[in-house]
């Protein structure tokens, strides 16, 4: 019997932000058997949603993730909707695609940084993570958080969008998308990435079918499926915008899918400002009625599914919950197989497996105190390491 | 394809295993099917009609186990749930569709674990969510389990 040694990663692993175990199995430098063991974070949400009220089903799995906490309350929402056949003010509809688009960038922008780091180029980690910033803060302006927005209700929404936050969003939009352009042009024209990603972790076209991936995952190996345009929900039928599609199905691809998403995302958010009628945000749904609903959103990673059977009291009798990134990590036995080490971290985070972010820093204007600005940290920084120099003696 | 021709299609061929037909919408069709016919039905539906294959989901009803297969036609949007009722609550068993489709890989994996239904032919039943001192034989989303209260004496 021949000894294959075997590479644990996790499930604890200081660059994982979450608890996930990955086996490689390699051969030299080649992986040839991978598995992964996850559960480690298991929260038991849709045994908790049974025990809930409709209203508060929205608010456990908007703690699903972090980041894509508008899709699943988005989602939940439409599934007890469709058990009832409520309908949703046309208002409600454009600020829910809003806030969905606006999560969108955030999380794509999130990744970008993500496999910067992976990658070992850390520029891009930096970049992605600070443009993400005037994200956050019209996400900010908009639903009162960065994250856990509490936008959605059965029904509607629970804020509306104001008149006056209307031209604040659109200047720090295009200050984004200023930004965004540089950051194309410094990933898609950077030929050290050209050479780490292209043909790297290649999904066929067939096996993104066989194994039902999702969102970009599935969109970057040409598998043309999008919830949004093809099971419209909120507003997006009204709306103009292409599915973006790749072709190879390798980590370059995924890239290119997700950064050329956010170029219609900002053009969808647009369009919503300019077209979005005045009126009603929520209906004020009574009464949910016994029956059964499917409630299904385009959220960043991809399809997130919600299936709601109601008896007619006020809580569901059952509510399975099927997040994107539980369909498209099973493909990382095609993709990762026979790859080198090296290249299995960045393969593993293509998909983007979802991960939390909550961490915020608060800048308090208090005009008595003093407020210190990045010129004056650099300064500070540059002060202290003179003084630790005129210390030791080093010149 | 319009949800009565899907209705169509599948009835030529399986018309003796639908056990009944619910048109939930011009988007929405519920089929509730023979359990030993599920891996045909499936591999008609995922193969040769081109559905996608959303998630399956296990419902711990009164007089039975119940799995819903989920499909979607994203041409035309449009959803397909297959209704299988197996009636050995204690013990259910059913035939894998991981032959056909390796998109349903982990999902019978996690209802075996949470709701203890056996798959037929499925090799890989290995736990995926729960820990690995879970005790054999509880299953935490049947109904007849209760979440055991802390005990705030014991640190």
């Amino acid at each position: 019997m021949s000894y294959k040694p075997t590479i644990p990663i996790g499930p604890y692993h200081p660059l994982q932000e979450e608890p996930e175990f990955y086996k490689l199995v390699v051969d030299g430098e080649k992986v040839v058997d991978v598995d992964v063991r996850i559960g480690y974070n298991h929260r038991g949400i849709e045994k908790i949603s049974e025990a809930k009220t409709f209203d508060q089903s929205l608010f456990i799995v908007e703690r699903i993730c972090g980041i894509c906490s508008s899709s699943h309350p988005i989602a939940c929402a439409q599934a007890v909707e469709d058990i009832g056949n409520i309908e949703v003010p046309e208002r409600a509809l454009y600020i829910r695609t809003i806030v969905q688009e606006l999560e969108r960038l955030h999380s794509h922008m999130l990744w970008v940084g993500l496999a910067g780091h992976f990658l070992g180029y850390n520029t891009v980690f930096m970049w992605g993570w600070k443009y993400r910033e005037p994200i956050c803060d019209i996400m900010e302006t908009v639903t009162g958080n960065r994250q856990n927005y509490a936008m959605m209700k059965v029904g509607g929404v629970r804020r509306d969008i104001e008149k006056e936050h209307i031209s604040y969003i659109l200047t720090r939009l295009d200050e984004f998308l200023g930004q965004l352009e540089m950051l194309k042009g410094a990933v898609l024209d950077d030929p050290v990435l050209h050479s780490r990603l292209k043909g790297v972790g290649i999904l066929s076209k067939e096996d993104a079918i066989d194994y039902a991936a999702l969102g970009p995952t599935a969109r970057a190996s040409g598998v043309d499926i999008d919830v949004r345009r093809d099971h419209p929900y909120a507003a997006y039928d009204r709306l103009k915008w292409n599915v973006i599609m790749g072709k190879n199905g390798d980590v370059f691809d995924k890239a290119v899918v997700r950064i050329l998403e956010m170029f219609e995302s900002v053009s969808i958010i647009r369009q919503c400002l300019d077209k979005m009628p005045s009126g009603a945000i929520d209906s004020n749904p009574k009464d949910i009625p016994p029956g059964e609903g499917i409630g299904q959103v385009e959220a960043p990673r991809g399809e997130c599914f919600h299936y709601i059977r109601s008896d007619g009291s006020n809580s569901p009798v059952r509510h399975k919950i099927r997040a994107p990134t539980y369909m498209n990590f099973p493909t990382f036995r095609e993709t990762v197989i026979g790859q080198t080490v090296s290249d299995a971290t960045i393969i593993l985070a293509a998909i983007d497996p979802c991960y939390c972010c909550t961490e915020r820093m608060l800048i308090v204007d208090d005009s008595d105190k003093e407020v210190l600005k990045f010129q004056d940290l650099v300064r500070l920084s540059q002060e202290k390491t003179k003084k630790i120099k005129d210390k030791y003696g080093i010149k | 394809m319009t949800i009565d021709a899907l209705l169509e299609k599948i009835k030529d061929r399986f018309g003796a295993s639908i056990l009944k037909a619910d048109k939930h919408s011009q988007k929405r069709l519920y089929l509730d099917i023979d359990p030993k016919d599920i891996v045909d039905i499936v591999r008609f539906v995922f193969k040769d009609l081109g559905l996608r294959f959303n998630i399956a989901s296990a419902v711990d009803e009164f007089e039975c186990m119940e799995i819903l297969y989920h499909f979607s036609f994203d041409r035309t949007g449009l959803e397909l749930s297959l209704r299988v009722a197996l009636k050995d609550k204690i013990n259910p068993v059913v035939d894998t569709i991981t032959a056909v489709t390796r998109s349903a890989w982990w999902i019978e994996r996690e209802m075996h674990e949470l709701f203890g239904i056996r798959f037929n032919g499925n090799k890989d039943l290995r736990r995926l969510l729960l820990p690995d001192d879970w005790p054999d034989g509880v299953y935490p989303l049947r109904k007849n389990f209760v979440v055991p209260k802390r005990d705030s004496r014991k640190a």
